[in-house]
């Protein structure tokens, strides 16, 4: 049992693959360096950054479609399932006396268990009542599990044979050559160009895929397709920059993209300047204080872009949503204030109209704090339309007509609920109250011609005003609750 | 099969570690596949480095115990990040786990290189265990010695159980209908974040004595293959508790006995039961009373069996009926059926051998029990061609495809009604007599 060799688990390998670090930026100074870095001098960081410059490409376009297609973690799926094909054609390249570490063979087994992987997952996915994210832990766990048990063989085998196989496995970005960046080129042209050619396909896929088996598209060969992309993509990306790196460049540039925009081309491009930005940036730092992981880095670039895209992003940034959403409650707010006027200064009953409204009136007549009142007669008398004098406020003309239309609407839409929705007089002010604020000019006029309204006149409000609003409602639910009813006629305006 | 290395010492306590440890988790994952968020074992045993950095950073030692708790808050907050960005940023569950455990990775990453130099911060032996050397890390209890794995696993066994009986309904509830329970006064968020710290703290406790294999597959696997078996929460968690300890042994004895055929010795036990329960699921994919793959296409082809029986001896009888010749050229009904030959000469012999058809050389003809069976068939299908016309207002010519799919599924009982439906109408729309109901089977 002590003799077992313990298994390396695959984040140990990652770790150790970090302590090789960059050959450059050894007897430089910073400034030196700095220069060499930005003019692209060192053959060995030009290699680096544009390897992962167009990895991050690549996987960022790729990774939209599969974030649409609600499969973002595939590519740590497909990632882990590679193993038991590297480590089975490292096995059976030995039995046979070929060359064990020849990489086309190894990648050729990688290629095979990753796409293995995939139909798997899809058949999963298409054959068993099983979800998405089930069948992908399945085959990650399975498939992961299978190759741990091979390299725990492989590692009995004579010592020597399997060294290096854990490199190749989890990734060197930093002692990245040549023919690796070679192979990283190949691989983002072959599913960049995958992507654009199949673009329209693609769009159909994510967004309505009983739709595209309708117009007669192979939903499941356009399927495959696009996982084969994400294959070669992780497969690629594994060797180069190691597996979290890979997952986090399939994930992260598109999840970020997303709170830019709402069109799928532009999503797209966003998110393949995220990709190529984090890549380059993180192997840079990387270069630049050779301590930090290039693989790590890159991750975190990526992370900061999100976080930035999260907090700022035009279409669904969390600063924006705020923003509109004070807006839309400072024009409920306005609204609400400007329809109280109106009708607390509207003649009733063959009264003669009061259009000066006291403060009072105005707390009593809705359940406004002080302070909220008070700012919107501040923001009401801004924009002129009211005039403040003491405790007594005054719509100008202005307000007026604003006040008139708003409140004209409000009743439409209450004669509307009335007579066409059957809804209770009771509850049709609330009802009215939620939908008042989002009427456009074309819904007004259909209510209009609905209700065969004169366009000019404002109707009468359907239900007594002296009762007014809240105080009615509570009036109710203050005799359902059997709660005195003085409270709620304390509410009764004046 | 020769003996195996066997040893009861080691291999009887890996064994046990090994059940406690799949159980465990298959317990809690059961709610993750419900929830449709499975892959957070896998992300929570990557995410868990920084959470192990700091605690070694802060501590300055090895010691299990500030380690688990470092790892199980990082487990925690996974859970947390991953759920905030889902609600407030409006990313698909999958990204959101996506981006935080890459990240809380690359973190970990990052610390770790910045003290490795400085300080002996193994990787290997802090943050992943394996669980053949289990037996080997032992601690007294009661006089006894015992693996401190499987005594820490026996915990959190226990913690699941526990949790599970006490919150086994609010689980349910939250799992299934999170609306509903919000409307009932039972939080979801509450029992959310208490599932996610049972998560958390299982997979640390877990991976930090077996390793992170075994816990991703136990967290995902057993709880897939109880779903595929039955649709009852209590059933599918005794179920995949079943499946988890059978993976485990059966992991064990592949690890040991499957290289030894191949002339090496034993292999990762981890690997194995991933790999054991992985074929646990595909046999209840495949085999699963109600839902497997094979029992589908069994009932499928059971089916098309039966249709294409019927579809023959209705064809007997109307040859019978138009040209009043009871015999049949084989060859001639197979092309007008457009079957294969050799489901057809199957069926023929089929038939024969049920006493519906008697063969007399190249032809065929119906024998009396044939006779009967062909009768209600084609009773059924000219009652329904009537009918479509008569009472649905089907267009004449579609009358008859439509008839065609029906014949296969009407009973008795139905013909009755059919036949109430169109007034005991003689003939179909094509002019064809509707034949008489024959209730007794003729031997």
């Amino acid at each position: 049992m002590n003799s077992r060799i313990q298994i390396l688990s695959d984040h140990f390998l990652e770790i150790i693959s970090f302590h090789f670090q960059p050959a450059i930026a050894q007897n430089s100074t910073t400034w030196d360096f700095l220069k060499r870095l930005i003019l692209l001098e060192d053959y060995n960081t030009r290699v680096v950054l544009l390897g992962t410059a167009m990895l991050g490409c690549a996987a960022g376009v790729v990774g939209v479609f599969t974030l649409l297609r609600k499969r973002a973690l595939m590519g740590d799926a497909i990632s882990h399932a590679t193993l038991p094909g590297i480590t089975l054609s490292f096995l059976l390249a030995s039995v046979w006396g070929w060359n064990e570490k020849s990489l086309p063979l190894l990648l050729l087994g990688a290629t095979i268990t990753g796409l293995l992987g995939v139909i798997a997952i899809l058949a999963i996915r298409n054959l068993t009542k099983l979800k998405e994210d089930t069948a992908l832990g399945v085959i990650l766990s399975v498939f992961f599990g299978a190759g741990i048990s091979l390299l725990g063989v492989i590692q009995q085998m004579p010592r020597g044979h399997a060294a290096g196989l854990e490199s190749f496995i989890f990734g060197k970005t930093a002692s990245m050559v040549a023919n690796d960046a070679v192979f990283i080129a190949a691989a983002s042209f072959l599913s960049l160009s995958f992507c654009i050619l199949f673009f329209k396909e693609l769009r159909l896929l994510c967004f309505d895929e009983g739709f595209t088996g309708s117009r007669g598209y192979p939903v499941l060969t356009l399927d495959l397709l696009l996982m084969t992309a994400v294959v070669i993509i992780s497969i690629v990306g594994l060797q180069a920059v190691g597996l979290i790196m890979i997952v986090a460049l399939l994930v992260t540039p598109a999840a970020s993209a997303r709170f830019w925009t709402d069109s799928l081309g532009s999503m797209t491009c966003i998110s393949a300047c995220i990709g190529t930005v984090s890549g380059i940036t993180g192997s840079a730092i990387s270069a630049i204080y050779p301590k930090l992981p290039s693989g790590a880095m890159i991750v975190l670039v990526c992370a900061a872009c999100f976080a930035t895209s999260v907090a700022t992003g035009t279409r669904r940034g969390l600063v924006i949503r705020t923003l509109r959403r004070r807006r839309m409650n400072q024009s409920i707010e306005k609204q609400h204030f400007l329809r109280t006027m109106f009708e607390l200064s509207e003649p009733r009953n063959g009264s003669t109209p009061n259009s000066e409204v006291s403060v009072s009136q105005l707390t009593t007549a809705r359940s406004w704090t002080e302070r909220t009142l008070q700012s919107n007669i501040r923001r009401a008398t801004k924009n002129e339309w009211v005039t403040r004098i003491g405790q007594r406020i005054k719509l100008t003309k202005k307000g007026r007509i604003e006040a008139e239309r708003l409140t004209r609407e409000h009743r439409l839409w209450e004669l509307f609920l009335i007579h066409h929705a059957d809804v209770a007089l009771s509850r049709v002010d609330r009802e009215a109250d939620h939908i008042e604020h989002v009427l456009e000019p074309e819904i007004v006029a259909e209510l209009e011609s609905l209700l065969s309204e004169d366009q000019r006149t404002l109707p009468e409000s359907p239900h007594d005003l002296a009762h007014h609003n809240l105080s009615s409602e509570l009036t109710e639910s203050f005799d359902q609750l059997g709660i005195s009813r003085e409270i709620a006629d304390q509410e009764e305006p004046v | 099969m020769q003996s195996l290395p066997w040893n009861w010492m080691l291999d009887g306590w890996i064994i046990a570690t090994a059940i406690v440890c799949a159980v465990s988790c298959s317990m809690v994952g059961n709610f993750l596949v419900l929830r449709r968020m499975s892959m957070l074992g896998d992300a929570i045993t990557h995410a868990v480095l920084p959470g192990l950095a700091i605690a070694f950073f802060v501590t300055g030692s090895r010691s299990s115990f500030p380690m688990f708790l470092g790892a199980a808050t990082v487990g925690v907050c996974t859970a947390f990040f991953t759920e905030w960005i889902r609600k407030s940023g409006k990313v698909d569950e999958g990204a959101s786990l996506g981006v935080v455990f890459t990240t809380l990775f690359a973190l970990g990453l990052v610390l770790i290189v910045q003290w490795i130099d400085r300080v002996d911060l193994d990787a290997d032996c802090v943050l992943y265990g394996s669980i053949e050397l289990t037996p080997l890390d032992q601690i007294s209890i009661f006089g006894q010695s015992i693996p401190r794995a499987f005594v820490v696993l026996s915990t959190v066994l226990l913690l699941n159980t526990l949790v599970m009986l006490v919150f086994y309904k609010e689980l349910k509830l939250t799992s299934f209908d999170p609306g509903l329970s919000v409307c009932i006064g039972f939080p979801p968020s509450f029992f959310h974040y208490l599932l996610m710290t049972l998560v958390a703290v299982t997979a640390v406790a877990s991976f930090e004595s077996v390793g992170s294999v075994l816990v991703v597959a136990m967290i995902i696997v057993p709880p897939a293959t109880a779903f595929l078996l039955t649709s009852r929460l209590s059933h599918m968690i005794l179920a995949s508790a079943v499946i988890a300890a059978t993976s485990a042994v059966a992991g064990h004895l592949g690890a040991i006995g499957i290289p030894a055929w191949f002339g090496f010795r034993s292999t990762s036990t981890a690997g194995m039961m991933a790999v054991s329960s992985g074929l646990l699921l595909l046999l209840a994919a495949t085999f699963a009373p109600r839902n497997g793959i094979a029992i589908k296409f069994w009932h499928q082809f059971l089916l098309s069996w039966n249709i294409l029986g019927d579809d023959i001896v209705a064809l007997l009888y109307r040859v019978e009926e138009k040209q009043s010749v009871s015999y049949a050229e084989s060859t001639w009904v197979r092309e007008v059926l457009i079957c294969r030959r050799s489901s057809f000469i199957a069926m023929k012999t089929w038939l024969h051998l049920k006493g519906e058809i008697k063969i007399e050389g190249e032809k065929i003809a119906l024998t009396s029990r044939g006779h009967f069976r062909a009768q209600n068939l084609v009773r059924s299908h000219r009652l329904w061609e009537q009918y479509l016309l008569d009472e649905v207002g089907l267009d004449p010519s579609r009358v008859h495809p439509q008839a065609e799919k029906m014949e296969h599924y009407t009973d008795k009982q139905l013909r009755q009604k059919l036949n109430q439906a169109i007034d005991n109408s003689n003939t179909d729309p094509h002019g064809s007599p509707i034949p008489d109901e024959r209730s007794i089977k003729p031997n």
